[in-house]
């Protein structure tokens, strides 16, 4: 298995504990965590991004364990090895579309893939020098998948991708990170509560509060 | 892309408030470069010129008048002093040697200085060209006058009488100049010397008939242009003449003690010592460098308080861009150094373009006040303390970066990023 959580659990103050399905995924495969608003999608993909610790269970990627890892070492392996794609792009404004990709290779200290082969594959081709601020809502959507894929990660991460785009951008958006992520053999875990993502992806855990 | 690309990507993502601070900065530590340079310089100087001057005698008036009119060549002199009374002062046991000085007379500015070969030699001058003057109305000139003036060895120019431009010309005789000093970087460079002598004749000839009343001439001057004048000692005449300033160097520190008491009381002259009433001067103007000072002071203050105000304003609308830096792998001490960065590079700019401004000021001050006191000053010239303001500069970076770094620091990314 190149990704597996198994038996985590997560209380937010002043609410009732969050146990979580287990997931196990292979490279090139993908699921959707399907849920209510305020089920704890969101903490879920916080937790399988390292970005909270669990306070029970294991998550493990690529055979390591997160909870294992410090402070710093998290930080890395998570710019190494995990790609998130959040509900907005939230892209840096004082850098342009190529700044922003070279940003992830700079963090992670991992030379993935080729940013202009990427952003070519995206659609973005001509975009690389533009400033983030002149992109429509679906390129800067595609500019943050590039992103998360810059660094070929083995997870990639997102967060409710399509909630805020037409039809056609968000099926672009499903089956780029499909695509891509079948190719750099990575999982893919998509939150979301997008009825049109789930033509694309059969496999499914939904999250219940207890 | 780098920590130090990506802190001036953000610099530059603001020109207005980051000039703004920068600037800001800029006049603060500009004004402490300029205070530094003038203070430096003016201190230098006032103690090169005053260099084995242990005192200056003149006539009754004020001390520091006669300090800044016999040392410096800048103020008006208080007057003149009958030459008996001088000479009676050679004979002094506590006088080791003593200059005499005939004062009064410009050219298009540059003071006519009467005096023996002793002045010359006491700042250590050497010449460039041509000798000393030998003989009545030849002159040697300072570097700073012979650059301007443009005369050569040979030349020959009229003085003007009193100590600035434009006052009446002395027709009767010529300056002939005999010799060029080199460039000494003390008051002789901007002074034009000869004998006492030529002063004296240059006021004979022009006033014959109605002498005034320090200078009674009772008989006809017979002036013998072909006559050597006293190279050393005071000038050779029958005559009631009179000088107007005398340098004097002691034999002994009892001098220091007694000969200033001696001359004030016992004689129609006074005495005045360079260092006391440099020291008296300075304290005079320390008032008004301390609240220039403290003026950049409060200045530096309000640049770092801006610097702290932009890098916390922005701080707020980054927060979703340094949790995405945390999301794709930056640790909190990037972050915390990311932050620090843009402070530091901050007044790092401002330091540099605050001493550049500095010495800027200070070349516009010279070039507005060249024949003054200023107008010697080097405006070029880097101090090592102004390595000391780019220190001061870069500690207010740190230290208006500190809150909104540790905010940096502490910035959870989970919750920034994944509330809606």
């Amino acid at each position: 298995m190149l990704f597996e959580s198994q038996k985590i659990e997560y209380t937010h103050s002043g609410q009732a504990k969050l146990i979580f399905p287990d997931i196990g995924l292979d490279a090139g495969e993908s699921l959707l965590v399907l849920g209510k608003s305020g089920s704890g999608k969101t903490t879920l993909l916080n937790l399988l991004a390292g970005l909270l610790k669990p306070e029970a269970g294991e998550i493990k990627l690529a055979g390591k364990n997160l909870a294992a890892l410090n402070g710093q070492e998290l930080d890395l392996f998570r710019g190494k090895e995990i790609g998130i794609v959040f509900q907005k792009p939230h892209l840096l404004a004082a850098l342009n579309v190529k700044e922003n990709l070279q940003m992830a290779h700079f963090f992670s200290r991992k030379k993935g893939q080729n940013i202009e082969e990427l952003l070519g594959e995206l659609g973005l081709a001509g975009k690389a020098k533009s400033s983030v601020l002149t992109l429509s809502e679906g390129e800067a959507q595609r500019v943050s998948i590039a992103r998360a894929l810059a660094t070929s990660p083995k997870l990639i991460l997102a967060d409710e991708p399509t909630s805020s785009l037409d039809d056609e951008n968000a099926e672009k958006v499903v089956k780029l990170l499909k695509t891509q992520a079948a190719k750099i053999g990575a999982a893919l875990i998509i939150v979301t509560h997008d009825q049109r993502v789930k033509a694309h992806i059969p496999n499914f855990v939904e999250v219940k509060s207890v | 892309m780098n920590l130090v690309k990506l802190s001036w990507k953000y610099l530059t993502f603001r020109p207005l408030s980051t000039s703004l601070n920068v600037l800001l900065l800029a006049l603060g530590l500009a004004i402490i470069t300029v205070l530094l340079l003038i203070q430096d310089q003016f201190e230098k100087k006032m103690n090169q010129d005053a260099a084995g001057i242990d005192l200056v005698v003149g006539a009754k008036g004020s001390p520091l008048q006669l300090i800044l009119a016999g040392v410096y060549h800048i103020d008006f002199p208080t007057g003149n002093i009958p030459m008996e009374e001088a000479q009676k002062l050679s004979r002094n046991r506590l006088v080791k040697n003593i200059i005499p000085m005939a004062l009064g007379d410009n050219y298009q500015g540059f003071r006519i200085v009467g005096t023996n070969h002793d002045y010359p030699a006491l700042y250590e001058a050497t010449l460039e060209s041509g000798a000393l003057w030998r003989k009545p109305f030849e002159v040697v000139l300072g570097a700073e006058v012979a650059e301007k003036s443009g005369y050569k060895v040979g030349d020959e120019f009229l003085g003007s009488h009193g100590i600035s431009v434009g006052s009446h010309e002395h027709d009767a005789n010529q300056f002939k100049v005999a010799g060029i000093l080199k460039p000494t970087g003390n008051v002789l460079d901007r002074l034009i010397l000869t004998s006492v002598e030529s002063i004296w004749y240059t006021h004979d000839a022009e006033e014959p008939e109605n002498s005034d009343s320090t200078e009674n001439h009772t008989e006809h001057h017979n002036i013998d242009f072909s006559k050597d004048i006293a190279i050393k000692g005071f000038p050779k005449t029958t005559e009631s003449r009179a000088l107007t300033t005398l340098l004097i160097q002691y034999r002994n520190p009892m001098a220091a003690i007694q000969l200033p008491r001696q001359i004030n009381s016992g004689t129609s002259m006074q005495a005045a010592s360079p260092s006391f009433e440099m020291a008296r001067l300075f304290e005079l103007l320390g008032v008004g460098i301390t609240l220039l000072q403290g003026l950049a002071v409060v200045i530096i203050g309000i640049s770092g308080l801006g610097i702290f105000i932009a890098l916390y304003n922005s701080l707020k609308e980054r927060k979703y861009d340094l949790a995405i830096l945390r999301a794709i792998g930056a640790s909190r001490i990037q972050l915390l150094f990311l932050i620090f960065l843009e402070g530091v590079m901050l007044t790092f700019m401002g330091a540099i373009l605050g001493i550049l401004l500095g010495h800027t000021f200070l070349s516009v001050i010279i070039s507005q006040n060249e024949q003054g006191v200023v107008g010697a000053l080097q405006p070029w010239i880097f101090l090592r303390q102004e390595l000391w303001i780019v220190v001061y500069a870069l500690t207010v970076g740190v230290l208006a970066s500190i809150i909104p770094a540790f905010a940096a620091y502490q910035t959870s990314i989970a919750k920034q990023l994944t509330k809606a």
